[in-house]
């Protein structure tokens, strides 16, 4: 690769400055004149029979615009498999069902409003276990499908599933065998924005929303369809996409208080926002899917793996999102972390009367890799090797093909083994700080590195178009969220094309001036951008050289004359037929565009800016041009076949390690952690400080993840809805030094041999402090969070002693 | 028939004098971004809980969500936007968070340089954990905190080095 000359430096931000300033707009600072604010009125119950909803009085408030229910508005039928609605008519199946929907001229009346609604209920009984939903005559949360037809069971029709060689012949040839089962518990993203919308209407019908989201035009497919449920097929939506304070997920599906809005500002004739304030974020928002995983690993006498074999159950709660096909990328470490020739993955997915759930950074993969590899230190220790050994045994490597069909291409895997545990001192350290009560210990991970398809395109288009003065304007449909897309993006343009990156502009995301984009999530943003934004470069580089051919003899004659005037004409290099350049000897470099053996002095340079206007007024008989380029990108993969579980679903893979090095205290439970350090093979850094921002940010999420989140649930309501009872970490708590390596394995895939890197940075946390905590103490705690209470509950019962007639452990089973 | 509480006040925002009418119980907050318009301090939880509302009352952070309105009747606030120098310049501490990564989404970012300026106007030199236990009340999901730290450190350099926050 030709020298890089933007692309892997460490430049700020270019929203950065007006973030520092202050002058981002998000949703929460945007109003719309006439603007009305929706409130909504969410069930008192998690499973109930509706009998009456009485709005009068909310509708008699002054300065009340809008009061809906379902019985006033068109069923607004939503979401991944339809099975929701923007209002509850019959039932509702949810402490967070939306019954009513109010808009007032300001947020106080129309809270207030919403308190004047009275709802009638006649309370069913719910389930909100797993167990609980599957048990036999358990009450069922939907009586049908979204096509009416009866249901007979909470287990959704979703399946995900995988058996590849023969796990049961490999479990009886193992020579070691370790089975546990693990749980992770809901999560909330806790995005720092919360989540709202503006809906407004034209006065030809069409629909404006200004929405926090992920999925620009999915989100635009979905409401086309709800305007069509108003009987607005024939009007048209525009999505735009404001500054997101966050995304994590979030943004991943439509949600019902968007379609509310929408309702709303039909009724009204006004824009409607409806913002979540913190409370309602918690409560009324999806968290991330829990889930129970039982893995079984075995392995020969040397320590190679043999065969691997798990079964998650996954809370779906009410209604499905996105999130509920988690296990589509639970495959991929099921069947791929590691090289494993044998692989059962089997999954259910159960509606219960719990808040429903959705897609958070991961998805789905830490969920499946805190029982992998908390099981592969089992397995190691049952075999008596060492856990770096065990890891190093059993590594993936490039030109690999696993059981899932995944092509590993690049894969610094082992290198990243290698320079964690050297990070921390793992030789020295394991097993032999037992007596400090400090314990290091580590996990893997491997994630979707070039996209990842879990929908029928996993593309992206970008539109560049050149303004008169060399600036690009870059019109791309996916989403800034803080992750850093438009400081890889603004490089990664300004490497392609040839201009200086404080010439690259990155519009606004808007359904209307960008192409298609199946959204931001899977990590892909950086990774699809680029790959776009250098064909679309290339088209432009072809349009403009083809313009240089005709007009740079011309302008090269100009500046010749003009040196002639100003005495200089002796310093002009002579002998360079300048008067016919074959077009394929231009280059652009920094926004200039010059001849590659050209002599090197500026009349034979000319700024791109000059060349484009010149371009309005051409020689005689010579057509105008404009520079604009457009390129769809759609990655090599494969749509897996879920069923099977078998499909190569991204481009690329990224790998990493992360080792930790904790202190227990055994009086309270608490643990500490010393050091961590996490090598990461990211193909290409495209900018080492938004790189390095993005995977701490994602460390920070794990260590939450592992010690203390979890969105407390009794029968349903949700317990800890705000910042004191649910705690993501502070400063305070991300006081030990964090190491990062950044392996560049260049892959051919990537755009400059980028990988995308989005989520890696939670995914092994959990897995990686709790075989710390083994190795420290010798306990292993297997649900999340891993709370001081549970670390002095399993060092209790691994000092009681064993008294005749308790039951005895269960030894790790055979089948 | 409703009492009308309201009342008039004045102060000294961002260097110029305002007057507005606002209610007993109105939240400074809320005074600042929906009567004023002075949207870059932001609400992250109404609670107290996340500092991303962090404004400066006498040069002292306090978090807007819980400030009386009312109370700021002659005295002085600083918000985000009254920190930026003459034009589009940015204040050191602003530059610092800038140039070493320390805003990813920026939803955090405004309280968080708030605090910053307080934290530094009453110990120039803070240490890492200084910073850290400094900044317990502000919230950040994106950061992880360390490109924070490692800017006010910068920060503080500078600045001690002659220059104000
Ligand atoms: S908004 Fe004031 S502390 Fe969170
Ligand atoms: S930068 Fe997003 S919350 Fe701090």
């Amino acid at each position: 690769m030709s020298e890089l000359r933007h692309v892997g430096q460490a430049a700020p931000r270019p929203e950065g400055a007006d973030k520092l300033a202050g002058r981002t707009r998000y949703i929460h600072d945007i109003k719309r004149p006439g603007m009305l604010y929706g409130k909504i009125k969410y069930a008192e119950h998690a499973h109930a029979r509706i009998l009456n909803v009485d709005t009068s009085k909310a509708e008699r408030l002054p300065g009340v615009k809008a009061v809906l229910t379902a019985y006033d508005t068109p069923e607004l039928r939503i979401g991944f498999l339809r099975d929701n609605f923007a209002l509850k008519r019959d039932k509702v199946r949810q402490f967070r069902d939306e019954v009513a929907a109010v808009a007032a001229i300001d947020p106080d009346i129309a809270r207030q409003a919403v308190e004047l609604i009275e709802v009638e209920y006649e309370p069913l009984p719910g389930v909100f276990s797993v167990e609980e939903a599957l048990a036999d005559g358990a009450p069922l949360v939907h009586e049908t499908d979204a096509r009416g037809r009866p249901l007979t069971t909470n287990r959704l029709a979703l399946e995900f599933s995988h058996d590849s060689g023969d796990v049961d012949a490999a479990c009886s040839a193992a020579a070691h065998v370790v089975e546990r089962e693990y749980t992770v518990p809901r999560v909330q993203q806790s995005c720092m924005g919360t989540a709202g919308c503006i809906a407004e209407f034209d006065g030809r019908g069409n629909l404006e929303m200004l929405v926090k989201t992920q999925i620009p035009f999915l989100a635009q497919r979905d409401y086309a369809r709800a305007l069509a449920a108003l009987g607005l097929a024939d009007k048209s939506v525009r999505v735009i996409v404001p500054a997101l304070g966050g995304g994590f997920g979030t943004g991943l599906d439509t949600h019902v208080y968007e379609y509310i809005a929408i309702l709303l500002a039909w009724r009204a004739g006004k824009p409607v926002k409806i913002l979540f304030e913190r409370d309602e974020e918690f409560a009324f928002l999806s968290p991330r899917q829990s889930a129970v995983t039982r893995i079984r690993q075995g392995c020969d006498a040397e320590g190679k793996l043999l065969f691997r074999h798990l079964e998650v159950s996954q809370d779906n709660g009410a209604y499905t999102s996105w999130g509920a096909t988690f296990p589509s990328v639970m495959l991929m470490p099921a069947t791929s972390l590691y090289r494993v020739p044998n692989v059962r993955f089997e999954s259910r997915i159960v509606y219960t009367n719990n808040t429903y759930c959705q897609a958070m950074r991961g998805y789905g993969n830490p969920e499946v890799t805190l029982p992998i590899e908390s099981s592969l230190d089992e397995l190691a220790e049952a075999a008596g090797i060492d856990p770096l050994d065990m890891r190093r045994i059993n590594t993936n490597r490039p030109g690999d093909v696993t059981p899932m069909g995944l092509k590993i291409g690049t894969c610094g895997l082992e290198e990243c083994l290698d320079k964690t545990a050297g990070r921390i001192d793992w030789r020295a350290k394991h097993g032999r700080q037992r007596a400090l009560k400090r314990g290091v210990g580590m996990a893997s991970l491997i994630h979707v590195g070039g996209g990842g398809k879990i929908y029928r395109s996993d593309g992206s288009g970008i539109i560049l178009k050149l303004d008169d003065y060399g600036t690009v304007n870059v019109n791309y449909g996916g989403v800034e969220m803080g992750q850093g897309l438009h400081a890889a993006l603004t490089a990664m343009v300004a490497e392609a094309l040839g201009v200086l990156p404080a010439r690259v502009v990155i519009n606004q995301t808007d359904t209307a001036t960008c192409p298609w984009d199946v959204g931001t999530h899977a990590s892909r943003g950086a990774f699809m951008a680029g790959n776009a934004a250098i064909l679309a470069s290339d088209k432009l580089r072809v349009q403009i050289f083809e313009w240089a051919e005709r007009i740079y003899p011309v302008e090269v004659a100009k500046a010749i004359a003009r040196a002639g005037a100003e005495g200089k004409a002796a310093d002009v290099p002579t002998g360079f037929d300048f008067e016919s350049v074959g077009r394929e000897r231009f280059d652009l470099k920094d926004g200039w565009l010059f001849v590659r053996d050209a002599p090197d002095h500026p009349v034979f340079r000319i700024s791109l800016g000059k060349l484009l206007r010149a371009a309005h007024f051409p020689p005689e008989g010579d057509p105008s041009t404009v520079f604009a380029a457009e390129a769809f990108y759609e990655p090599p993969t494969q749509l897996p076949d879920w069923k099977k579980g078998v499909g190569n679903m991204s481009a690329n893979y990224t790998f990493g390690t992360q080792g930790v090095e904790v202190e227990v205290d055994v009086e309270t439970g608490d643990v500490k952690i010393l050091a961590l350090a996490f090598a990461l093979d990211v193909g290409r850094v495209l900018n080492p400080q938004t790189l390095a921002g993005q995977v701490y940010g994602g460390i920070a999420q794990g260590v939450g993840y592992a010690l203390y989140e979890e969105v407390k649930t009794d029968r349903g309501r949700i317990l800890n809805p705000n910042f004191t009872d649910y705690k993501i970490p502070s400063a305070a708590d991300i006081d030990f030094p964090i190491e990062l390596d950044f392996i560049e394995t260049d892959d051919p895939s990537g755009p400059f041999g980028a990988k995308g890197v989005g989520e890696p940075g939670l995914v092994p946390t959990a897995p990686a402090i709790a075989n710390a905590i083994y190795d420290a103490v010798g306990v292993r705690i297997t649900d999340l969070p891993i709370t001081p209470e549970k670390v002095l509950a399993a060092l209790i019962e691994k000092q009681r002693p064993a008294c005749p007639g308790a039951p005895t452990p269960q030894p790790l089973m055979r089948p | 028939m409703t009492i009308d509480n309201s009342m008039q006040i004045s102060f000294e925002l961002n260097g110029s004098m305002r007057r507005a009418r606002v209610e007993p119980h109105e939240r400074l907050i809320d005074l600042l971004r929906d009567v004023l318009g002075e949207t870059g301090t932001k609400e992250g939880c109404g609670e107290g809980e996340c500092g991303a509302c962090t404004v400066l009352v006498e040069g002292r952070a306090v978090n807007s969500c819980l400030f009386p309105a009312p109370e700021v009747e002659g005295l002085r606030v600083v918000t985000i936007e009254g920190l930026c120098g003459e034009g589009l310049q940015l204040s050191p501490v602003q530059a610092a968070f800038l140039e070493g990564g320390a805003t990813q989404c920026g939803f955090c970012t405004p309280g968080m340089v708030v605090s910053t300026v307080a934290l530094l106007g009453e110990n120039p030199a803070p240490s890492a954990s200084d910073i850290r236990n400094a900044l317990t009340g502000n919230l950040c999901r994106c950061t992880g905190y360390v490109q924070i730290v490692e800017a006010i450190q910068s920060a503080a350099a500078k600045l001690s080095a002659g220059g104000e926050a």
